[in-house]
């Protein structure tokens, strides 16, 4: 089972582009709002119309621009959970949900039961709170058995306990599916949580798809590097040897393996910033960087802060979090083999 | 905190003025339903009502009224929904164009369907080879009110289409309902609220009118006469039976203004378009 998108739909003011294969597999189609996300999910169920392309399911064609082939949304097998979740306000939960599975009452009770609502079922959408309105918005999309399931941002309309919960479950529901999914998120941690593979899209362009944990350790720019929650920090890069300096906007140096020249992105991850216990004595270690700590945040046995322009983050039972005060100076150590060098708005040269 | 003080006089004097601006408004306003109901002989209104012209008169009222609100309906309601969901070049021109009857005098309104409907008139020819009269028949009457009422309705129901949250239809499309379906289980029932409001306004008006059905229809009693050109007809021959059906109207209008505004408060509460978003911000 596969889904097949390559399409370009204009959309003022850019034109939306999307090249995917999905399989069965959930994806994240992860960027900022009006990044066009929602396009591409309109654009796969039929309700916004490329302009270039072809979209298609196990090589049936839903869409070709070439040949014309354009079905309508109710001929496309689609499950598409809308961002605040379009319920019908008009109608019962379980005349929500049946309105998808037209005369088969027994999909709508195994429906309501398996997402826990059957005792809903005659509730107004509006009387529901939010985890409840979303699970009836699953129910409604699954009704129709849909060969492909869309999800627009699933979880930014929920609050902080039913995201951590609905996360959980939706996860285990999209396992079972089995379904070329694809769900929207402007969260990276989204992602994280319920996807296999994500892609990162910004102005109407996927900047980069992977696995998950690759695009958070592996970018290829600075825009996903800082979205999947890496420090980015602009440097000149000089090429030095085997490798380059990176020269930091406040003067400190640090030396990385890569080989790249001018304007480059320093990204490394806040957990793997070293924070130094002591101030060093007599020589700088190497990749060392001295700052003012701010934004000291200390929840559990988690340890937050940022040091200059560096985002830290530790263990509190590390002995060097103490090093860590509000409004005082602190040394951290960006380790060169964690740090990765990706090129800055284009301009600059890293050689891979 | 200080705030230069308004001396108290002032401030009564200015209550005063909008006091008496309002007192004398809204007696002239109602000055002749009051005097309606004080010059009709109440105690004769069962009587009067029962006069044989005047039962002549209801039954051309109720049958124009209803065949033309029905054509108002079943016409007015895909024409709504149509300029309301689909944008195309041209669509704010028809838009006018459904809204032009609201403004114009009703004198202009009937010349204008005489000079399309007459034998003279623009479908004049064809509508002789047919074997169709429409001027000063029932008929008339029907396209009187229809003309001039329409627009009311259509208004309020292209607002109310597109007042419907547009996720609402592109939902029940994913969920495999057509065009068609969309439109009768998810579309209609959402605007229903509107849809009653305008109607209401556009029966209102449809029973008021006066002007075009005149020119178009003429007086012709138990074909064309309807209640209004019933009070004007009986102000000579008997002024009694004006005042009772003038009564008859107010009671009717009144009934209808209350209506369509229980209709709009109900609305208001219902919300039936987005009820996410109010509800997502109550702490729950």
């Amino acid at each position: 089972m596969a889904l097949d998108l390559d399409f370009d739909l204009p959309l003022p003011p850019f034109t939306v582009s999307a090249a995917l294969t999905v399989g069965a597999e959930t994806v994240a189609l992860v960027g900022p709002s009006g990044a066009g996300k929602t396009t591409v999910l309109r654009a796969v169920a039929g309700l916004a119309r490329p302009g270039r392309g072809r979209i298609a399911l196990d090589g049936q064609p839903w869409f070709d621009a070439g040949t014309g082939v354009s079905l309508a949304p109710e001929e496309r097998s689609v499950g598409l959970v809308f961002q605040d979740y379009a319920l019908f306000p008009h109608l019962s939960v379980r005349k929500n949900v049946a309105f998808g599975a037209r005369s088969d009452p027994a999909r709508v009770d195994e429906l309501l039961e398996r997402l826990q609502i059957s005792h809903l079922a005659r509730e107004k959408p509006t009387t529901l709170s939010g985890g409840e309105r979303q699970r009836v918005a699953l129910a409604r999309a699954l009704a129709r058995r849909p060969r492909v399931l869309l999800l627009d941002e699933p979880l930014s309309a929920l609050d902080a306990h039913t995201r951590a919960e609905i996360k959980v479950q939706l996860r285990e529901l999209l396992d079972d599916l089995a379904l070329p999914a694809i769900f929207i998120s402007h969260d990276f941690r989204d992602a994280v949580a319920l996807a296999h593979r994500a892609a990162v899209i910004v102005g109407g362009k996927i900047r980069q798809v992977g696995p998950v944990e690759s695009l958070a350790s592996r970018p290829t720019d600075a825009f996903v590097a800082a979205l999947t929650g890496n420090n980015v920090l602009r440097s000149i890069a000089t090429p030095n040897g085997a490798g380059s300096t990176l020269t930091l906007e406040d003067g400190q140096q640090l030396r990385v393996p890569a080989r790249a020249g001018g304007p480059v992105g320093l990204v490394i991850a806040p957990g793997d910033v070293r924070v130094l216990a002591d101030p060093p004595a007599g020589e700088r270690p190497a990749n060392a960087l001295r700052g003012m700590v701010t934004g000291l945040t200390r929840l559990g046995s988690r340890v937050e802060a940022r040091v200059g322009s560096v985002d830290v983050e530790c263990r509190a039972e590390e002995p060097a979090s103490a090093a860590l005060a509000a409004g005082g100076e602190a040394w951290v150590q960006l380790p060169a083999e964690a740090i990765t060098v990706v090129p800055l708005d284009g301009v600059g040269a890293v050689e891979r | 905190m200080h705030l230069p003080a308004m001396p108290a006089a002032r401030r009564a004097g200015f209550t005063a003025l909008l006091a008496l601006a309002a007192g004398i408004s809204l007696t002239f306003l109602a000055l002749p339903v009051v005097a309606l109901f004080t010059q009709a002989p109440l105690g004769r209104l069962p009587e009067l009502l029962s006069d044989p012209v005047l039962q002549e008169i209801l039954s051309v009222t109720v049958k124009t009224n209803l065949i033309a609100n029905a054509l108002i309906i079943l016409l007015g309601t895909p024409t709504a929904y149509l300029l309301a969901t689909r944008h195309f070049p041209g669509r704010a021109l028809l838009v006018t164009v459904v809204e032009l009857p609201l403004v114009l005098p009703p004198a202009v309104a009937g010349i204008g369907l005489l000079a399309a409907f007459s034998t003279g008139g623009l479908l004049g020819a064809q509508l002789q080879e047919a074997g169709i009269v429409i001027p000063f028949t029932q008929w008339a009457v029907v396209l009187a009110i229809t003309f001039v009422a329409s627009p009311f309705y259509v208004r309020q129901a292209i607002a109310s289409f597109e007042a419907v949250d547009p996720r609402l239809p592109d939902a029940a499309r994913t969920l495999g309902a057509g065009p068609a379906r969309t439109f009768l289980r998810v579309s209609l029932p959402l605007a229903a609220g509107g849809l009653v409001a305008g109607w209401v306004l556009a029966f209102a008006r449809g029973v008021g009118e006066f002007g075009a059905t005149i020119m178009f229809a003429g007086n012709v009693r138990g074909v064309t006469q309807t209640l209004t050109l019933g009070i004007y007809e009986q102000l000579d021959a008997n002024f009694d039976l004006s005042l009772a059906i003038g009564v008859l109207l107010v009671i009717l209008s009144a009934a209808v203004l209350l209506l369509y505004k229980l209709i709009s408060s109900w609305r208001s509460i219902s919300t039936s378009t987005s009820p996410f978003r109010l509800s997502r911000s109550l702490p729950r």
